[in-house]
């Protein structure tokens, strides 16, 4: 079976819950004392896509200033960026808009670059509009998503708002589907040269596919026909 | 007193471990005392009333005023603030506010003006203050440029514990930017506010402190090992030896379980010094967060080399076996050379069922004194001095529940041997609740609680069995070998 690895690197401010939603997403948890990253934490995760299976390397690095000159190390080889802003802290917003500036200037390599506004458990306090997001998002050519690595859930204003809301609310897991896809259609077009690209599992070196002991290492069916759009809708919200 | 004991328990030829006494702050204790004695003749009393009547106003101001709600639960947390047992400060020469263990810095920005005042009053005489005794209150400060660092103490703690806690808590900021940053960034600007760079490390520093009272390890400039026979040890060692021998410039390799030492690998020439390891201890029991994944982090190992960073490999060795490998570089971008290794040394662990003896020592817990035998010893701490390595057994009865109440023994025990004016070889002391003893000699410190019926006859004879007791099992206390990379 076709295999691509990519890497993933996680970006944002620090306690906008970039540890929490990469854990939200391979654990299935949430621990709200989460301690802060130190450094940066690598995860592996498996996703099919129709005939392909994805290897995702996840890079979740820590946010804290301290940590920003070893940032290169992570972003300079990735093939995708997870940029994660808190949607009740404007601060957050901005910080992230650093990241891409950071990007742009520093990867010539394309990437797949999903926008996602956390928390929206706390969506009484927000304070960046989804309007304001997707209209940056489009701007660098992001997808935009938003999700509650806490709840991982829509709130019910939410559901009530609109479908289009729903759509661009899917749920933690989405965001890596998301990401897996875009990876896969990158790997299409051969303009990634970091990009791995196997004919077959057993060709990739075992370092790239094997799961880490702690690490979770289950494969997740999805087909692209089941999420791929949400994009293209028109997005205004109540 | 002499044991029969030939060779002290725990000696070997070559640790792992920098052995001598030579901890900074040791070498600096020795000479603050002597700055406090021949600088605080004078400055200490002048200084003392200064700062009383400081607290006078502060204690005072608030009852003159009428009060409203609000002012009441200000009241009442700034109560609640100032009875805490032990503060701890830190702020940068200009005054800056970076650290405070209790309450939030911004409110008490006037207190660290009055820090830096008195700091710097004392210095523009070419002096340097050191501690302040107000009533039961002692105020310790140590400069350390750029920092200053300040401990109040309302508790019988001695001036060293606290410039030690002083120290540690400067290495761990160290840690985390490395001094020749720490320096650089005050070059630049004398008024940055630190608290930028070193947010999350509030909470290290918060537990620093907090393990820093409770663990022996600290005061004792020691590491305790989990026990394990030394063909397991040995094996885990040589695992980690042959899973790295190509990987260069690997400086140290930590497994540790459970704040206990498993094993320690080390770059030929190179050792590490215990408090660097205490830190090291620090950040994994502190950090939750490195259980989930395999973690690449930046670490300063001030007693190492202060001017630089380490990249540190941080993993559990897998989920059914909770010790942390720690993998220790130079180079900042061979983590995945670096997971590989860890990958082939969980499998060899595995195969060699070294994870089983892990799990089986960490389940089975430390004896207590009774389990071995010594019904008339309540808890002892026995230090090797060559290898910077100690022994505890198991809590027992009635010091479970009062843990801090036996910790206070020890460190009592400690400063009566260890003080620089009349340093004590022996102590023996009765109590109506216990009798401890205490002896310093050339190659060991051993303090003992007994019961408080014991005669001196029976306890002098229970230290020679005692002795012969770790000695014989010596091999699984220590770690004894101290293996080092093939390059
Ligand atoms: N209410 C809410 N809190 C969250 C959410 N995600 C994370 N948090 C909290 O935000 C804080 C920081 O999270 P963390 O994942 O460590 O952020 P990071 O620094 O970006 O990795 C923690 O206290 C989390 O419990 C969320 O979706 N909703
Ligand atoms: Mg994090």
């Amino acid at each position: 079976m076709k295999t691509v690895v990519g890497k993933v690197v996680v970006l944002g401010y620090q306690g906008v819950g970039k540890t929490s939603t990469v854990i939200r997403y391979v654990e299935n948890t949430f621990t709200k004392q989460i301690a802060p990253t130190v450094g940066a934490s690598f995860f592996t995760r498996k996703i099919r896509v129709e005939d392909t299976v994805v290897t995702l390397q996840i890079w979740d690095t820590a946010g804290q200033e301290r940590f920003k000159a070893m940032a290169p190390m992570f972003y300079r080889n990735a093939n995708a960026a997870l940029l994660i802003f808190d949607i009740t802290s404007k601060t957050s917003f901005e910080s992230m808009k650093g990241w891409v500036q950071e990007l742009k200037g520093n990867v010539e390599e394309p990437m797949v670059l999903v926008v996602v506004g956390n928390k929206i458990d706390l969506a009484a306090k927000r304070e960046v509009s989804r309007d304001e997001a997707l209209q940056y998002s489009k701007s660098i050519g992001a997808s935009y998503l938003e999700c509650s690595a806490m709840t991982d859930q829509c709130t019910l204003a939410d559901k009530i708002c609109a479908e289009i809301v729903l759509l661009l609310f899917q749920g933690v897991g989405v965001i890596f589907d998301k990401i897996a896809i875009g990876l896969l259609s990158l790997s299409g077009q051969n303009v990634a040269h970091t990009l791995k690209v196997y004919d077959n599992e057993i060709m990739a070196p075992s370092s790239e596919l094997e799961a880490t002991d702690t690490a979770n290492e289950e494969t997740v069916n999805i087909s692209i026909k089941s999420i791929a759009h949400g994009r293209s809708v028109g997005w205004k919200c109540c | 007193m002499s044991s029969n004991v030939e060779l002290e328990p725990g000696v070997t030829p070559e640790s792992g471990l920098v052995t001598t006494d030579s901890f900074d702050n040791l070498g600096q204790m020795g000479s603050s005392l002597e700055e406090i004695k021949s600088a605080s003749a004078v400055s200490q009393s002048q200084e003392s009333n200064e700062s009383n009547s400081h607290y006078d106003e502060f204690d005072e101001s608030p009852n003159c005023m009428e009060t409203t709600a609000k002012e009441d639960a200000d009241l009442e947390e700034y109560k609640e603030w100032a009875n805490k047992k032990n503060h701890v400060f830190v702020l940068s020469l200009a005054g800056k506010p970076i650290y405070s263990r209790h309450g939030n810095e911004d409110k008490l920005a006037w207190l660290f003006g009055v820090m830096q005042t008195l700091v710097s009053f004392v210095q523009s005489n070419d002096d340097c203050i050191t501690s302040i005794q107000a009533g039961d209150t002692v105020f310790i400060f140590l400069v350390k440029r750029p920092l200053i660092m300040v401990a109040v103490s309302k508790t019988q703690d001695c001036i060293y514990q606290l410039i030690s806690q002083l120290n540690y808590v400067f290495n761990q900021i160290t840690s985390m930017l490395t001094l020749t940053r720490l320096n650089r960034i005050y070059e630049q600007r004398q008024n940055y506010d630190l608290r930028r760079l070193l947010s999350g490390v509030e909470r290290l520093i918060d537990h620093l402190l907090d393990f820093s009272e409770m663990e022996p390890s600290f005061f004792l400039g020691a590491v305790q090992c989990l026990s394990l026979a030394t063909s397991i040890r040995d094996s885990i060692s040589s695992t980690i030896v042959s899973a790295c021998s190509k990987i260069k410039n690997l400086v140290f390799a930590i497994l540790l379980a459970d704040n206990k030492l498993i094993t320690l690998v080390r770059m030929k020439k190179y050792y590490l010094h215990p408090a660097d390891l205490h830190l090291i201890f620090n950040l994994v029991q502190a950090s939750e967060s490195l259980k989930n994944s395999e973690s690449w982090t930046p670490l300063c190992l001030p007693h190492f080399d202060p001017s630089g960073f380490l990249y540190g490999h941080v993993s559990y060795l897998s989920e059914d076996c909770q010790a942390c490998l720690l993998l220790l570089t130079v180079e900042r971008d061979i983590f995945f050379t670096l997971s590989e290794a860890k990958q082939r040394i969980v499998e060899k662990l595995r195969r060699g069922n070294c994870l089983q003896a892990i799990n089986e020592s960490l389940n089975a817990k430390e004896d207590t004194c009774a389990n071995a035998g010594f019904t008339e010893l309540r808890h002892y701490l026995y230090k090797c001095k060559s290898t910077a390595q100690f022994y505890q057994p198991s809590l027992s009865p009635p010091y479970v529940l009062s843990k801090q109440r036996l910790i206070d023994l020890y460190k009592r025990a400690y400063q009566r041997l260890h003080c620089t004016t009349r340093p004590l070889k022996l102590l023996f002391e009765r109590s109506s609740d216990e009798v401890i003893l205490a002896w310093d000699t050339k190659g060991f410190e051993l303090y003992i609680i007994f019961e408080p019926l014991i005669d001196t006859t029976s306890a002098i004879s229970l230290v020679t069995k005692l002795l012969n007791w770790i000695k014989k099992k010596e091999e699984r206390l220590f770690h004894l070998t101290s293996p080092t990379f093939l390059k």
